[in-house]
């Protein structure tokens, strides 16, 4: 794999159709393999136009978007560039192609025209990953909401891809589904594949090493969680979390060390008594 | 002197083949100056409960009463009764219909035939329990913000100064700063004598807030008490669509390494509980 980024946008700007202002604009953002990305924002701030540039499902309207070096206005680079970055939208009838499960999770490899036995073992895994090995032979309609975004999910790993790009694809989990959903994005980080997560929960930022917040289409703030723990969560009209508050005050009375994630999970591994 | 549901069925469609059974003897109690939260999963009955204590809808059996008087459907006791409840529903400002925030706020009072400098007297002070400027009584209610027509249409309901304040999901679609506001008003107007039934899923508020909570599951009171008392049951057998907040599964988590603390503990008392193990710890 080449050492640049994976994704480099340059002074990007996208206006929908008849918009009167454009969705994005003055974006410049580079993201390294291996990086795991919150962007955050409030709606209408342009998160969801950003990640589906990342996708080379919309042509930045000026500037440009590469994608491991290709260039996303480069209609011959689609097909290559979605290989490597599969998009997971917060809806998953959006992208549920199939009426079986497994057959679903299939899909995107057979188009890739690969050797059935690899499609098996990539459906295998990807079913395995995402806790839906038992419902393979399910039809993929009569699944609830957090079993159809897992489905969304399943669909995507099996493309095997470099980079996942998650637009709040966790909004129809319960508490548990959250939890191995988020389990399993940690694997998958620790095996070297890139995420960028929009997301409006703090215990899901908690994870990323790198926070991206969105304000009025540009980028209005980009650095590391720790930093954006203790200036900026509130500045930017986001509630505290709980967790927060409790990191504060645990690591004040020096029960955690500095930088334990702001996490119930996290707080109580991190504790010294 | 409370309000007091006790044994309530209510079934939607009753006699039909299409009824159902949103609450399944259900008693609550309310006293004045207390705060009780209703918590369950969408479709648990919150929202008919709610209604019953403001007498919008009548039980299929059960009683309630108010200030110790039985109040009977249909009743003249009946319409008293509505003016000692005042309930705000979930986007009350969708029920917006006055030019003015004022006159938003007066209705209720002018028609009951109050005027004058006592009306002025009543929306002002209704304007300053909800956390309304005075300088936007004069605005027009959708020029306004989602948080402050929230305060709109609680002003509009504090003006008939009701004793019982029935909310049901006040702070929903709010921000953060929003909800954090209305949550300190409801808690002053409680310290003032309200008694305040909140209806909500947010536990985070409900623990933090309540002196009592009632958890409904199916219709039927799953549990109800302090939140402590809640915290511990809720903590062995979970009702689904309820989350305990971070401070609780915190609280948690620290129950099975040995630290001793309530669950409904704030941040602060686990810090205490914490320090109070590390001390004798270090003995």
């Amino acid at each position: 794999m080449e050492q640049g980024p994976i994704f480099s946008i340059q002074g990007a700007e996208f206006s929908y159709k008849g918009a009167s202002s454009p969705a994005v604009k003055n974006v410049d953002l580079s993201v390294a393999s291996g990086e795991w990305v919150a962007l955050l924002g409030i709606n209408g701030s342009g998160k969801s136009t950003l990640a589906k540039m990342m996708n080379a499902l919309l042509i930045p309207t000026r500037g440009a978007c590469f994608v491991m070096g290709m260039d996303t206005s480069d209609p011959e680079l689609a097909a290559a560039i979605r290989q490597n970055v599969a998009l997971v939208f917060q809806n998953p009838d959006d992208q549920i192609v199939a009426s079986i499960v497994e057959e679903d999770v299939a899909f995107g490899p057979e188009n890739l025209g690969l050797p059935s036995e690899t499609i098996r073992a990539r459906v295998d895994r990807a079913l395995r990953l995402t806790g839906l090995s038992e419902m393979r032979r399910r039809g993929s309609y009569s699944l609830s909401g957090g079993q159809k975004q897992r489905l969304a999910l399943a669909g995507a790993l099996a493309m095997e891809p470099e980079a996942l790009i998650l637009d709040e694809s966790t909004s129809m989990l319960d508490p548990e589904g959250r939890a191995s959903f988020l389990n399993c994005l940690r694997e998958l980080n620790a095996r070297g594949i890139t995420i960028v997560q929009i997301t409006h929960r703090m215990e899901e930022v908690a994870h990323a090493s790198r926070i991206v917040v969105a304000r009025s289409g540009e980028v209005a703030w980009d650095g590391s969680p720790d930093f954006f723990w203790e200036e900026k969560c509130a500045g930017f009209g986001f509630d505290i979390p709980q967790e927060l508050e409790l990191l504060r005050s645990l690591r004040d009375g020096g029960f955690v060390p500095a930088g334990t994630k702001p996490a119930v999970h996290d707080l109580l591994e991190a504790l010294c008594l | 002197m409370s309000i007091k549901a006790v044994n309530i069925k209510y079934i939607y469609n009753e006699g039909t083949p299409a009824a159902v059974t949103a609450l399944d003897g259900i008693s609550l109690e309310a006293e004045r100056g207390e705060w009780v939260s209703v918590v369950g999963h969408t479709g648990s009955g919150k929202s008919t409960l709610a209604q019953h204590l403001n007498l919008l809808l009548t039980p299929s059996s059960g009683t309630v009463s108010i200030d110790g008087a039985r109040v009977a459907p249909g009743s003249r006791e009946a319409r008293d009764a509505r003016r000692k409840v005042g309930l705000v529903f979930q986007y009350p400002e969708s029920q917006f219909f006055a030019e003015t925030v004022r006159e938003e706020i007066a209705f209720a009072p002018s028609n009951w035939g109050v005027g004058g400098a006592a009306l002025d007297a009543c929306v002002a002070e209704a304007a300053s329990s909800a956390g309304l400027s005075p300088s936007m009584l004069g605005s027009n209610p959708f020029s306004l913000s989602g948080g402050e027509r929230r305060r709109a249409a609680i002003a509009s309901v504090l003006s008939m100064k009701p004793d019982y304040l029935v909310l049901d999901e006040p702070t929903a679609g709010l921000d953060a700063s929003g909800v954090r506001g209305l949550t300190a008003t409801f808690k002053d107007l409680c310290s003032k004598g309200m008694a305040v039934i909140h209806v909500t899923h947010d536990m985070e508020i409900a623990m933090s807030m309540s002196d009592r909570i009632a958890v409904l599951e199916r219709g039927v009171l799953a549990v109800s008490g302090t939140p402590e008392r809640v915290a511990e049951y809720l903590s062995e057998r979970p009702v689904k669509g309820l989350v305990m907040p971070p401070s609780v599964r915190f609280a948690q988590g620290l129950r099975e390494k040995g630290v001793r603390v309530p669950l409904a503990s704030r941040v602060s008392g686990i810090i205490e509980a914490l320090e109070e193990a590390r001390s004798r710890r270090g003995r």
